[in-house]
């Protein structure tokens, strides 16, 4: 049952079983283990970057194509619940659904659109015109303001059902009451742990095999008979649609959507660090960065921040230390990550018991 | 020509039992080498464009969005030649180039602010001094952080592309935020030099000083790098090595030099281009270098990878496209640069003008 459910790709490790049960139960029991809206609203954003980076990764550590548009397909889906939620009184289901479909087919046609057009030629053709691509579609939701908010973005109120106010039932369950924001928390970890399972699913899939012989040799998957533009679009569009997805969840979950935190490219080098730091082409990868990634972020900081006020007196070390700097440090782990070890922290695990056996 | 040649010459001895089966014709000893054809298309694409505007808004707005199109491109054109020139050489597309871009604008302010006396000077002599000296820093520093680069992040994966991507991303996250450990994460003021200030009037037409600036050293650079490109010995090596890295490899030639020359000569045009952005901008952040290298990938696209005629071109023809549909169309104004991309690309799939081993 579990192999089936894992689509046989087992951890293949006891100790990142071991990390990756533990990452599984407690974001499953976050909103018990945790009190305070902090700590559930780091488990929810680890549970949609996972989703968020594994899709990416099916286009860089499983394809080997390099897109900068991923951002733009996120902050599609996004937008695409926010704006019809937001341009009605009484938010409905059917509402949401519609918005969500109507960011699923622009999404489509899109990644259809730039795959044909630019994944023919070269991959660092595709970096650079998915680069240009997504920035101007940034721009373009920022300066759109009477129809996407601008740069404020747009907040909303979301179906009853998940809006913080309701109740499900008067008693709480394990000293938790049962309001919309758990519910919320359950839909988004839910939503997250589907998606994931079915990218888990795709990338052991024949079809998944085929986009992995396209990255190690592209011309040698030609000749075998394999169509590999097809397979490339495809993997495209697929990546786009989880990534779409990931962005509608993080749309219910905030219930705002706005550019900073879905188009901008800050998000766009958040997902290309934790791919490479987590280990680019295993899924595994996508859960155990993200969750470093984002503890991190949240975390990390203050740390940062109490080392930066104890150097105070060392000019460049304190602003080096200061907490906006934390992307110093994780440029520099990526950087030498893709040196020393390119396969990631689950990569070098697996390597581990691999050898050891 | 051949064929014509060849077949007389097969007839004049038929039965030649020692005459090679298919006699070789050499043409004339006067021909000219086979040539290049010429390619001018592109090039009227620019005048084409700039006259097509001309009906649709007052000729003095025109002579001033045409300036501006102008300095800005050629702005662009500097910060972009770098990129394809490295690219067309060793196939290295550097996405840590507007690192250099900001790294080259915030060490001129090392000059500029310290001397802000001289900038206020009303003596152009003076101001374009200074300038010159913020300059000259600016490229030199650029250069030997390009070298430095080039042997330490980009030498172990020449080849790569996939990892030269990712690799150089990472270089410019790490520099952007040294940037803004070194000269803190506000804003810098970079105030222009009082000559160079407010604008001349060609009858009703506005034309600002610092733009009339960014066209003349754009031209000089860019004749500059025409004339190093196709007079000089180490122009002839770059443009063989463009064709065929190998083939100059097996001359002889230390083409790994080469590749360090050509990386730190881009990387102070780079420089250059950062100040000559930071002075129209007014204002520098760390990440303007990442921003403009959006519109800096998309010239180098139009212009067709390594091309540096064809990054001159299309970094003209952006930035006058983008003028032109921001005044007419202000929303539009915003996409019209991945239109344009997408229109040259359906007419020359590879951009304007092709070069090396595609």
């Amino acid at each position: 049952m579990l192999v089936k459910l894992l689509s046989a790709d087992l951890p293949r490790s006891r100790l990142l079983a071991a990390i990756l049960v533990a990452i599984f139960l407690g974001l499953l029991f976050a909103p018990f283990l945790f009190s305070g809206a902090r700590p559930l609203n780091t488990a929810a954003t680890i549970c949609i970057y996972i989703v968020l980076v594994a899709s990416y990764d099916l286009l860089l550590g499983y394809t080997g194509i390099v897109s900068f548009a991923h951002t733009m397909f996120y902050g599609i889906g996004a937008y695409g619940i926010g704006i019809a939620l937001a341009s009605v009184e009484e938010p409905t289901w059917g509402i949401a659904l519609a918005g969500l479909g109507l960011a699923l087919v622009l999404t489509v046609l899109l990644a259809l659109l730039i795959g044909l057009f630019a994944l023919r030629v070269r991959a660092i053709f595709y970096a650079m015109i998915t680069l240009a691509v997504a920035s101007s579609f940034a721009l373009l939701a920022s300066q759109l303001s009477d129809f996407t908010g601008g740069e404020d973005g747009r907040t909303f109120s979301v179906p009853e059902l998940l809006s913080p106010g309701f109740t499900l039932m008067e008693s709480e369950v394990f000293g938790r009451a049962v309001d919309g924001k758990l519910i919320t928390y359950y839909v988004v970890f839910f939503g997250a742990l589907l998606l994931f399972l079915f990218l888990l699913r795709l990338v052991n899939s024949p079809f998944g095999r085929v986009l992995q012989a396209i990255r190690e040799n592209e011309f040698r998957a030609e000749a075998l008979g394999y169509r590999t533009v097809v397979y490339r679009v495809w993997a495209n569009v697929l990546a786009a649609l989880v990534a779409a997805l990931a962005g509608a969840l993080m749309a219910l979950w905030l219930r705002y959507v706005g550019p900073k935190t879905t188009l901008g490219f800050e998000v766009m080098t958040d997902i290309l660090l934790i791919v490479v730091i987590g280990g680019m082409g295993t899924m595994y990868g996508a859960v155990v960065g993200a969750t470093l990634f984002i503890l991190a972020q949240n975390y990390l900081k203050e740390l940062m921040g109490h080392a930066s006020e104890a150097l105070a007196g060392v000019p460049m070390l304190a602003a080096a230390l200061h907490p906006d700097r934390w992307l110093l440090w994780l440029g520099v782990l990526f950087i030498l990550s893709i040196y020393f070890f390119p396969v990631g922290i689950v990569g070098k695990l697996r390597l581990r018991s691999y050898l050891k056996r | 020509m051949t064929t014509s040649t060849r077949v007389p010459a097969a007839q004049e001895n038929p039965d030649a039992g020692t005459a090679p089966p298919h006699p070789v014709s050499l043409p004339p000893a006067d021909t000219p080498l086979p040539a290049a054809r010429r390619d001018i298309l592109p090039l009227l694409l620019v005048p084409a464009v700039a006259l097509a505007v001309l009906p649709f808004v007052s000729l003095p707005s025109w002579v001033t969005l045409t300036v501006a199109g102008l300095a800005m491109g050629m702005m662009m054109f500097i910060m972009a030649s770098g990129l394809t020139l490295v690219f067309g050489l060793m196939s290295v597309l550097n996405f840590g180039h507007g690192a250099f871009i900001s790294v080259g604008a915030y060490t001129a302010t090392l000059v500029l602010l310290p001397m802000r006396s001289w900038l206020e000077m009303d003596s152009l002599a003076a101001n374009l001094g200074v300038l010159g000296l913020a300059v000259t820093v600016a490229m030199v520093v650029t250069a030997l952080i390009g070298w430095a680069f080039e042997r330490i992040v980009i030498m172990p994966v020449y080849g790569q592309h996939l990892k030269q991507i990712l690799i150089t991303m990472g270089g410019m996250i790490v520099s952007e935020q040294l940037i803004n450990v070194i000269w803190g994460a506000e804003q810098i003021a970079l105030p222009l030099p009082a000559s160079l200030r407010g604008a001349i009037f060609l009858g009703d037409a506005a034309i600002e000083k610092f733009r009339l600036l960014a066209v003349v050293v754009g031209l000089l650079v860019f004749a500059a790098m025409f004339l190093v490109l196709n007079r000089t010995r180490i122009g002839l090596l770059i443009r063989a090595g463009v064709e065929n890295g190998e083939m100059v490899e097996a001359m002889g030639y230390r083409i790994r030099r080469l590749f360090v020359g050509v990386f730190a000569a881009g990387s102070a045009l780079a420089g250059l281009g950062g100040v000559m952005w930071g002075m129209y901008k007014e204002t520098l952040v760390a990440h303007m270098g990442s921003e403009v290298m959006v519109l800096v990938f998309i010239i180098v696209i139009i212009g067709g990878l390594g091309s540096v005629g064809g990054c001159f071109i299309g970094a003209l023809l952006m930035a006058l496209v983008t003028n032109y549909a921001s005044f007419l169309a202000p929303k539009f104004g915003l996409v019209s640069n991945i239109v344009l991309m997408i229109a040259i690309l359906l007419w020359r799939p590879a951009g304007l003008y092709v070069k090396g081993r595609q």
